[in-house]
């Protein structure tokens, strides 16, 4: 740490910051989804992710299943559990103050997180797949392979996910819900069902996004509000409701904190993130790929 | 003074009041130190549910990081206490200052750019955090591994220095609470809690009408975060141990606001209502695992997600509204309306 430390370790770090990023990234693109749809802030939306973590870590311990080539069924799990909420709780609190919805949400999420303490216990839970301690060269550069898989992963579902919303009927109708709520009533759309599935995909991406983070990190309940909060601040530094600007900030706050940890103490990395928040709140309010709110 | 305090409060609820007041001050002589302990962190909670409530009940600014108000009143009355030897009574004024900072630094950051509703209490949230990381690393006050005050066994209550028995804690509590209901009660009837209130209904219109709502907004943040450290002072001296990665935590600040939530935001007797209900029920549970032998963790938070989850479906208004129409103490009512 401190002087001394070669220009090389500081790349790898970045690099590896960056990798992470594309996770959280893809994490904060489900929070932007939701909110740009529904309107509806996801304060659950960690919980939910350390959820699909859970899932992965049993299915590898009792199927020895790899978490990545689990990421599509995990993600279909957590889009039915993400479809259920919007149906169930969320739509008939459409209309309620903004406040109200939050408490609901805190609610949901106070209540998942402890019950995944009761299940698996406060303790620290880790998978070690087949390529864990694999790394990868690219001239001064060595990165992990499991970071790498991730982020390509990461990469494509959020590919998916672009070309869903631009190409399909289904991603447009939910865009024209977004651009108008009342207009997407007049033309008949089914807009609670329409909200939910956008719950649903919303669920569906931190799904993807815990199947890839449970391959670098161990998972305990207690992560589950650090990475709500950690989405909030990306999503409000990339800009709200722009599904490139979460991508975007998912690099920018994975790299602060990989370079954080590194200069400091890895502990006091999150710090960082929230600094990044103040200045973004300061300097651009609406967020780097943001649009003024009116 | 006095009849102008008076002034619109039907004699039913004053008659209640009284009784419930003469029941708290002459509880001590009545109840073990377990139920003691128990009457005072009710107290504890209806007094920072009324202090949040300045702030999202009356001026309608949602903060998730109330902790951070708590944790840095705790700190600074505790420091200079074990470092300088400095009263906590003299202390205070620095938790004080430093929690009125630290919330208008907030505000400030917060309405001078528009960040408001959800996005403002996601600000409050990144604020405790940063503190609890933080704390962590501060060197001064022992950072993560705890910052503790000097416990021996007192035979008499030193109340310049608040070392004593619990019954000692309690009055202060209870002195707190009540000081802090007339308060909110005064200031709801003030021009700045008649400000407040629009401002929480419409920004715009109050706005339109000339208010100065950033400056109005600042003093809610500012008067709750320090009136929330005084809660901090009396809970370090309590306790005697601080641990970052307890007081700031958001578990801390999501306890705190559901007395007032299940109570009823924005009304008087909601903190209170809603802390007695949320302690009475969360030691009654506790009770009852330890008969059955059970020990989860985790299970005290599922059962708060429960109680909120509930209300805020099905009493969106709290418990006290339907309660007070219960024992006749309707604002509406033509003998005290308000």
């Amino acid at each position: 740490m401190g002087p001394g430390v070669p220009i090389e370790i500081y790349l790898n770090v970045a690099a590896s910051g960056l990798l992470t990023g594309l996770v959280y990234g893809l994490m904060a693109l489900g929070l932007s989804v939701i909110f740009g749809v529904v309107r509806v802030v996801n304060f659950a939306h960690g919980e939910m992710m350390t959820i699909g973590m859970y899932i992965a870590i049993v299915l590898f311990f009792q199927l020895g299943l790899d978490p990545l080539v689990m990421m599509v069924p995990i993600a279909a799990v957590l889009f039915a559990l993400g479809y259920l909420m919007q149906a169930a709780l969320i739509n008939p609190f459409i209309n309620r103050p903004e406040h109200s919805q939050f408490m609901l949400l805190v609610a949901v999420a106070l209540i998942m997180v402890n019950a995944l303490l009761i299940i698996f216990g406060p303790d620290a839970k880790g998978v070690q797949t087949s390529y864990s301690f694999d790394s990868f060269q690219f001239g001064p550069l060595i990165v992990d392979a499991a970071k790498v898989y991730a982020a390509i992963a990461a990469l494509a579902v959020a590919a998916a996910l672009f070309a869903f919303f631009r190409f399909s009927l289904t991603g447009k109708a939910i865009r024209a819900c977004a651009d108008n709520y009342n207009g997407a009533l007049v033309v008949g759309l089914n807009v609670k069902q329409l909200y939910a599935l956008t719950f649903g995909i919303g669920a569906a991406c931190v799904g993807a996004a815990g199947s890839m983070l449970v391959v670098m990190i161990d998972v305990t309940p207690a992560l589950g509000p650090a990475y709500t909060l950690l989405a909030f601040v990306i999503v409000i530094t990339g800009g709200l409701g722009s599904m490139p600007g979460a991508l975007l900030g998912g690099l920018l706050i994975g790299v602060t904190e990989a370079l954080g940890g590194l200069l400091f103490t890895p502990s006091a990395k999150s710090m960082f993130a929230f600094a990044i928040l103040v200045l973004v709140l300061l300097f651009r309010p609406q967020g780097i790929l943001g649009r003024r709110a009116a | 003074m006095i009849r102008h305090l008076l002034d619109g409060v039907p004699s039913r609820g004053l008659a209640m009041l009284a009784i419930l007041l003469v029941l708290l001050l002459i509880a001590p002589y009545f109840v073990g130190g377990y139920l003691l302990t128990v009457l005072f962190l009710i107290l504890y909670f209806a007094y920072v549910g009324q202090a949040w409530n300045i702030m999202m009940g009356f001026a309608g600014q949602l903060s998730l990081g109330h902790s951070l108000y708590v944790g840095l009143g705790a700190y600074a009355a505790a420091a200079l206490y074990v470092h300088f030897g400095v009263s906590p009574w003299v202390g205070l004024f620095a938790s004080v200052v430093i929690s009125a900072l630290a919330g208008a630094v907030i505000g400030f950051l917060a309405f001078r750019f528009g960040v408001g509703g959800v996005y403002f209490a996601i600000l409050t949230i990144a604020f405790a955090e940063f503190a609890r990381i933080g704390f962590d690393h501060f060197t001064w006050v022992h950072g993560s591994s705890g910052f503790f005050l000097p416990v021996s066994n007192y035979t008499q209550n030193d109340l310049w220095n608040l070392r004593g028995s619990p019954v000692m804690f309690y009055y202060l509590m209870l002195a707190l609470t009540v000081i802090a209901f007339i308060l909110c009660h005064v200031l709801l009837r003030s021009r700045a809690g008649y400000y407040w209130l629009a401002i929480r209904e419409s920004p715009e219109a109050a706005q339109a009408l000339g208010i100065n709502i950033f400056k109005y907004k600042m003093y809610a943040v500012v008067l709750s975060a320090a009136m929330t450290s005084l809660a901090g002072v009396i809970f370090a001296f309590f306790y005697n141990n601080l641990f970052p990665e307890q007081i700031f935590h958001i578990s801390r600040s999501i306890e705190l606001i559901l007395g007032p939530i299940i109570g009823g935001v924005g009304t008087l007797f909601g903190p209170i209502v809603g802390a007695f209900l949320l302690t009475a029920l969360a030691e009654g549970m506790r009770e009852i695992m330890l008969q059955l032998g059970v020990e989860l963790p985790g299970v005290k938070q599922v059962f708060y997600g429960v109680c909120l989850l509930v209300v805020v479906m099905f009493l969106p208004d709290g418990v006290w509204p339907p309660l007070s129409r219960l024992l006749g103490l309707d604002q509406k009512t033509p003998d005290g309306e308000s």
